[in-house]
């Protein structure tokens, strides 16, 4: 089955293309340095780095994921977004303003600032990548299921190329266009969307008298009482309830250590315009998921469950379809170009996190120890992208058909439990050791990822990667009420262990540092 | 930031940060912020997990419809917008008031001792 018109679909979106990238060669004109090709020069105000966050964040698993669930599933859909948003207040209350005085382009930059410098960064690149390949996977899978839907193509080889030409037109956004250019395209991609949802809400909302209990009463027309009621999900069985509790975690914990976010608290001139930034995303995300409550009860309502799930993209296609059912092929046209968009931005934002983190951390500092020529490091950043790109593409053609929205929730899962430990320990904790760091990242991201492998997602059950084998023994899906826990303790445990103490001097320079804004990294001018 | 040849961050102005840190009007600084954001987390969370637990427990609590349609999984789950909402207006107003004035007021003061 094909909705809407495949050729206007690719029609809007070769014009998405075509004006983002003249802005993005337009900003790269003064792409020279490394501070400009990681961090865009910190010339961003507060106002466009918060769209440009909410543009990183509000991922297709928001959009399509979140709309779908809450179509089928009513109000268990509902959930995710209240942790994606809640997180936001961990980031703007402890971590954005600190990280930024005390950093320059990636999380080790902060970890390393007192602690022994090569481990440290070495761990924090792995943590860095682990999280950021879990999450383009996540993304290469969302286009896929999308094109499916959207250009009526089905076959697995159509698909696979659709989805090897998002990924070169991201690979030249980022190499071209740096951070500066990345953001932009985050920015032009955030209005878009927060746009296009908020057109379709209010169309929902006037095709429901502006009024949302009439809303929720002909959507339980449709799809029965159930629909309203928490549990539809997860309330099935003792152990699908734990693995919410452990879901929920992940959520509200994993996005003060996603490594693209904290990337963009870089981009910014000072630690008050990272509070600016922050403060923008926390209004706009929030909009953005009220408007998706609407639009998964008027997807329950005017499109259907059934239509919905026999639909070729099944529980991602709720928002697209409802799309067709409100303005026909012109509004799917114009929604499914946005949905391209989100993919292509977070992906480019995802790419440049990466290639960043191996650059900066790996190449420069610990495999070169610091002695690199002038731009050598900014021509290994644009390599990694490349390669990354290639990776992303493959690994997107190999996941094909998976759940976006869960494989997202790992990549949340990674970062609460590899990043936000130490994060917060080198933060404000002055007594916090290197083995306290090595020990929380890699215990933290290992027992995530060995919990993983060994849960019903791989194999076991019939939606798992490999449904025939069964070598599972860990009962949930996400590993958070776990790995969590254990990279906070192990923190502790790896402190508290140390026969070496780190030099107070420094602790207490990083401390006066970033509660002052004292030394931070200056805006370069042009 | 300078590094010593085995990868360990060295001190490298003229500043005594121990001294700073120690200095009474950095830790009414830090004690300032610390008393605002930790209470406030720690606040935050319960309220969320506790609206997390009673959606995963509690369903016919959160069943109850009260205007409308409009049950009290939804009132509550709105309510989680709006709590973060005014947490965030709350946070940045105290940071405008409160934190940025003394901050600036220590930068001025440490650019002064390393350009002596």
């Amino acid at each position: 089955m094909t909705v809407g018109n495949p050729v206007l679909n690719i029609s809007i979106f070769a014009a998405f293309v075509a004006v983002t990238l003249v802005i993005v060669i337009r900003a790269s004109r003064s792409n020279k340095t490394a501070n400009d090709f990681y961090a865009a020069g910190r010339s961003f105000s507060g106002g466009q780095n918060g769209t440009a966050i909410a543009g990183d964040y509000l991922s297709a698993a928001s959009f399509l994921g979140i709309c779908g669930a809450i179509a089928v599933n009513g109000y268990d859909g509902f959930l995710y977004s209240i942790g994606f948003l809640v997180a936001w207040l961990v980031a703007l209350l402890l971590v954005a303003e600190l990280l930024r005085n005390t950093g320059k382009f990636t999380m080790a930059d902060v970890l390393s600032f007192r602690l022994k410098e090569r481990p440290v960064r070495l761990a924090a690149a792995t943590a860095t990548l682990a999280v950021c390949f879990f999450y383009l996977l996540a993304q290469m899978a969302g286009a896929g299921g999308l094109v499916s839907l959207l250009l009526g193509v089905n076959d697995r080889l159509g698909q696979s190329v659709v989805i090897a030409v998002v990924g070169f037109i991201m690979i030249f956004y980022v190499l071209i266009g740096g951070m500066k250019g990345t953001t932009w395209v985050q920015i032009i991609k955030a209005v878009l969307l927060i746009a296009g949802a908020g057109v379709m809400t209010v169309w929902v909302l006037a095709l429901n008298g502006f009024n949302l209990s009439a809303l929720l009463g002909n959507a339980v027309e449709v799809a029965g009482e159930g629909i309203l009621n928490p549990g539809a999900q997860y309330g099935l069985t003792g152990v699908s309830r734990l693995d919410f509790v452990s879901l929920a975690l992940a959520l509200v914990l994993g996005t003060a250590g996603l490594p693209h976010v904290l990337m963009r608290f870089y981009t910014v001139p000072t630690a008050k315009e990272a509070r600016r930034s922050v403060v923008w995303a926390i209004w706009l995300i929030g909009l953005f998921y009220l408007f998706t409550l609407v639009l998964g009860y008027g997807a329950a309502y005017l499109v259907g469950k059934e239509t919905i799930l026999a639909a070729p993209g099944g529980v991602n296609s709720a928002a697209p379809l409802l799309a067709f059912e409100l303005g026909g092929s012109i509004l799917l046209g114009i929604i499914s170009a946005v949905a391209f968009a989100t993919i292509l931005a977070v992906v480019a934002g995802l790419t440049i996190t990466a290639a960043t983190s191996f650059a900066h951390d790996v190449y420069a500092n610990v495999i070169k120890k610091g002695a690199v020529p002038p731009n050598g490091e900014v021509k290994v950043a644009r390599i990694t992208v490349v390669v990354i790109g290639v990776l992303a593409i493959a690994g997107g053609i190999g996941v094909q058909g998976q759940n976006i929205a869960f494989l997202v929730a790992l990549a949340f899962a990674i970062a609460a439990s590899a990043n936000l430990p130490t994060i917060l320990y080198s933060l404000y904790w002055r007594k916090f050791t290197t083995r306290g760091a090595l020990w929380s990242m890699y215990g933290g991201l290992g027992s995530a990822l060995l919990l993983i492998i060994f849960s019903p997602v791989i194999s076991g059950a019939e939606t798992s990667m490999f449904p025939n084998a069964d070598f599972s023994w860990f009962p949930l899906n996400n590993p958070g009420i776990v790995s969590i826990p254990l990279g906070f303790l192990l923190g502790w445990l790896g402190t508290v262990t140390s026969s070496v103490k780190e030099d107070p001097r420094i602790a207490a320079e990083m401390e006066v540092r970033s509660l002052t804004g004292h030394g931070a990294e200056k805006a370069s001018s042009h | 930031m300078a590094h010593d040849d085995t990868g360990t961050h060295v001190p490298g102005t003229a500043i005594d940060y121990v001294a700073v840190e120690e200095s009474p009007t950095f830790v009414e600084h830090k004690r300032r912020h610390r008393r605002f954001v930790f209470p406030l987390t720690v606040a935050f969370l319960v309220w969320y997990f506790a609206y997390v637990l009673l959606a995963d427990y509690a369903h016919d609590f959160m069943s109850i419809k009260v205007i409308g349609n409009i049950n009290i999984g939804l009132l509550l789950g709105l309510s989680q917008f709006v709590t973060t909402f005014a947490i965030t207006t709350w946070y940045v107003s105290f940071a405008n008031r409160k934190l940025d004035p003394a901050a600036e007021k220590f930068r001025t003061e440490l650019e002064e001792i390393e350009r002596s």
